[in-house]
């Protein structure tokens, strides 16, 4: 064994290994929980809703569509790309839905369609992308354009409206007083985790953002990986866009408008690296409770609408500084 | 080949030409199926449509051919707006030549502010100026106090700036996008500091290099998007006549981007010129107008504004593909 350590021995100086402290809490996940902290203590002290859970359960029925869609952008930004599309999609998804449903299709098959459209709008993302070499950055600022178009084009300057009483309102359904998109973001939390942390594909979705030449001479499908992804975030802003059309009973096409910038914020604010290559789920997990935190607490202090605006963009600066910050000191 | 067509053949094998053909056919075209297209009337609408646009494309023209992009202007455009309306309305001493500079002047100075933040952090600017674009609108409501400013604050002689003219009934502001537009020319094409913006654009690695001073040429050039979206706020101010801090401008980056990437400016830096642009914003100008007089409903605007994007970058990419490589061949055969 001695033998062995001799022969391992690196030739050249090396700098110290970084104590285990340090691996553990410097880390961007670590400044999210923080931040959370620190934000749920401010805004108890703010308002005595904050000491209870279904308060803030409540509260964050609002934003659980975009943590929902933000979860899949997280894999889409590790793996070195990203999509600012989703909050046109949402519209235009759930648009489809409410279009189908007025003209006489049962909900369902309504429903379908509108995850049918999903999947089709990130298959064009993802092509663009993939196919034809476009940067996803400005690539998905034009599909932003073009589906919040057609969603307009679609529903024209009303709501439709006028579903039927079972379809809205599923921000009231509690199971275990927990509210079902709640729910439905938790398991898509595990489930995501668990792909990314355990599963080789998970594992690949890191090397592509990392290395992408590398990861093709690795042998590793880079195209496959990143249109699957696209895909993915087409359903879920689908899926987004149908629990918002259930919460507010009606669809415009100017739902969601901005949302993209909320589901960035979450993704940057949960500390994954904004070139790619690392991040985690737990961190977009945390930081959706820190925003939903964020909001509702400037809400009840009564600070207007329009600080949040300011406060939103801030915050996505300060956190892609901290997060490049916090990189560039663990790096090697 | 004689003379001619070698001018001829140039003159085709520039993406300019390609552009202008276009805007040629749409004319025949939509003229062709509702005549009311070609008359001086229509002319006029045309041209009115295209000061807002084309000043806030110089902008955004040389913040592409940098490599970097501003989603920012249609916030910066506000946020200039309000402050010119606020000062109209509660300064009515002050010349109104001093609220207008003092206007452009914030304008520049947002522009300032996202250099400053992307250079020294080294940070992408899309996700930087999306932070700025949701910050500056939020500054638009904070110093307007989410109040709009009413028509008869803004001063007569600024609306006149869009309704008369000096010569041949071109209004003031059209001319005014035009000296803009030839001025830019002038910097890209004459002045040191422009060329080395598209040194800066094709090679970020090898321009400090060349000795080209990276971090304040990108912070110049975002603080001249900044100030001629300022422009573009009082433009705005000028033709419709009020200013509301929840609607002007939202959207308007859209709008630029696309004029821009039609006009043939590359997005991954390095490539595009003025008259591109102005073709590019003529284009979209018409296609505005044409949409109404087709009958066409004005919700398809945005749906033709994304996919003349994404047409656009296809074409980038086709015509980047060919140029590498005719040049990888020349290269093999010499």
């Amino acid at each position: 064994m001695t033998m062995q350590t001799e022969t391992a021995k690196p030739t050249r100086d090396s700098a110290d290994a970084r104590p285990m402290w340090q691996v553990v809490l410097v880390r961007p996940e670590v400044m999210t929980f923080a931040l959370l902290v620190g934000a749920f203590i401010i805004a108890s002290n703010l308002s005595p809703f904050f000491s209870d859970a279904q308060f803030i359960l409540e509260s964050s029925t609002y934003y659980v569509e975009y943590s929902i869609i933000a979860l899949v952008l997280t894999l889409v930004i590790i793996s070195g790309e990203i999509d600012l599309s989703p909050a046109a999609m949402m519209a235009l998804s759930a648009c489809v839905f409410a279009a189908l449903y007025q003209a006489g299709l049962p909900i369902g098959l309504a429903m379908i369609a509108s995850l049918a459209t999903g999947v089709l709008m990130g298959l064009f993302n993802g092509i663009l992308v993939v196919v034809f070499k476009l940067p996803s950055i400005i690539v998905t600022i034009g599909t932003l354009t073009l589906y919040r178009g057609l969603a307009q084009v679609l529903a024209g300057d009303r709501s439709i409206g006028k579903f039927p009483q079972w379809f809205n309102g599923i921000d009231y359904r509690l199971i275990l007083d927990v509210p079902v998109p709640v729910i439905v973001f938790v398991i898509i939390s595990v489930a995501l985790a668990a792909i990314l942390g355990t599963t080789v594909i998970g594992r690949q979705i890191y090397q592509v953002g990392t290395s992408e030449i590398a990861s093709i001479h690795a042998g590793i499908r880079v195209r496959r990986i990143k249109l699957g992804l696209f895909v993915a975030m087409g359903v879920a802003s689908s899926i987004g866009g149908l629990l918002t059309a259930s919460r507010l009973a009606s669809v415009r096409y100017d739902m969601a408008t901005g949302g993209e910038l909320q589901m960035v914020l979450m993704v940057m604010l949960g500390g994954t690296y904004i070139f790619g290559g690392r991040g985690s789920i737990l961190g977009t997990f945390l930081a959706s409770w820190l925003l939903v935190i964020i909001a509702t607490g400037m809400t009840v202090a009564n600070i207007a609408i329009t600080a949040q605006l300011i406060v939103m963009g801030a915050l996505l600066i300060i956190s892609i500084i901290a997060t490049n910050a916090i990189y560039a000191r663990t790096q090697r | 080949m004689s003379l001619i067509t070698k001018f001829l053949s140039t003159l085709l094998h520039r993406r300019e030409a390609g552009i202008a053909v276009m805007i040629v056919l749409l004319a025949l075209v939509v003229g062709a199926i509702q005549p009311r297209f070609l008359t001086l009337e229509t002319l006029r609408i045309i041209a009115l449509a295209i000061p807002l646009i084309l000043i806030a494309a110089m902008g955004q023209m040389m913040v592409l051919v940098a490599r970097h992009v501003d989603l920012s202007i249609g916030s910066i455009l506000a946020f200039s707006s309000i402050i010119a309306g606020i000062m109209f309305r509660d300064l009515p001493d002050v010349p109104i030549i001093i609220s207008i500079v003092a206007a452009i002047a914030c304008g520049g100075a947002l522009g300032f502010a996202n250099g400053v933040i992307v250079t020294l952090f080294r940070l992408p600017s899309i996700i930087v100026t999306l932070g700025t674009l949701s910050l500056y609108r939020g500054l638009v409501f904070l110093v307007s106090g989410a109040r709009q400013v009413d028509p008869q604050y803004i001063p007569r002689s600024l609306i006149e700036m869009s309704q008369t003219s000096p010569i041949f009934g071109i209004p003031w502001i059209v001319i005014l996008a035009f000296v803009i537009a030839l001025l830019t020319y002038f910097f890209l094409d004459h002045v040191r500091l422009g060329r080395q913006i598209y040194a800066l654009g094709s090679n970020p690695v090898a321009a400090p290099l060349r000795g080209i001073k990276v971090v304040p040429l990108t912070i110049l050039v975002f603080t001249m998007s900044g100030a001629l979206a300022g422009l573009t706020g009082i433009i705005y101010a000028s033709r419709f006549g009020y200013v509301n801090p929840g609607i002007t401008g939202v959207g308007f980056e859209f709008t630029v981007i696309a004029a821009v990437v039609i006009g043939g400016v590359s997005i991954n830096g390095g490539v595009g010129t003025v008259l591109g642009t102005v073709l590019g914003v003529i284009l979209l100008g018409m296609v505005n107008v044409a949409l109404p007089l087709l009958g066409v409903s004005a919700f398809w605007q945005d749906v033709i504004y994304g996919a003349v994007i994404v047409i656009a970058l296809l074409i980038d990419k086709s015509v980047r593909d060919r140029s590498a490589r005719a040049l990888a061949a020349a290269r093999s055969a010499a």
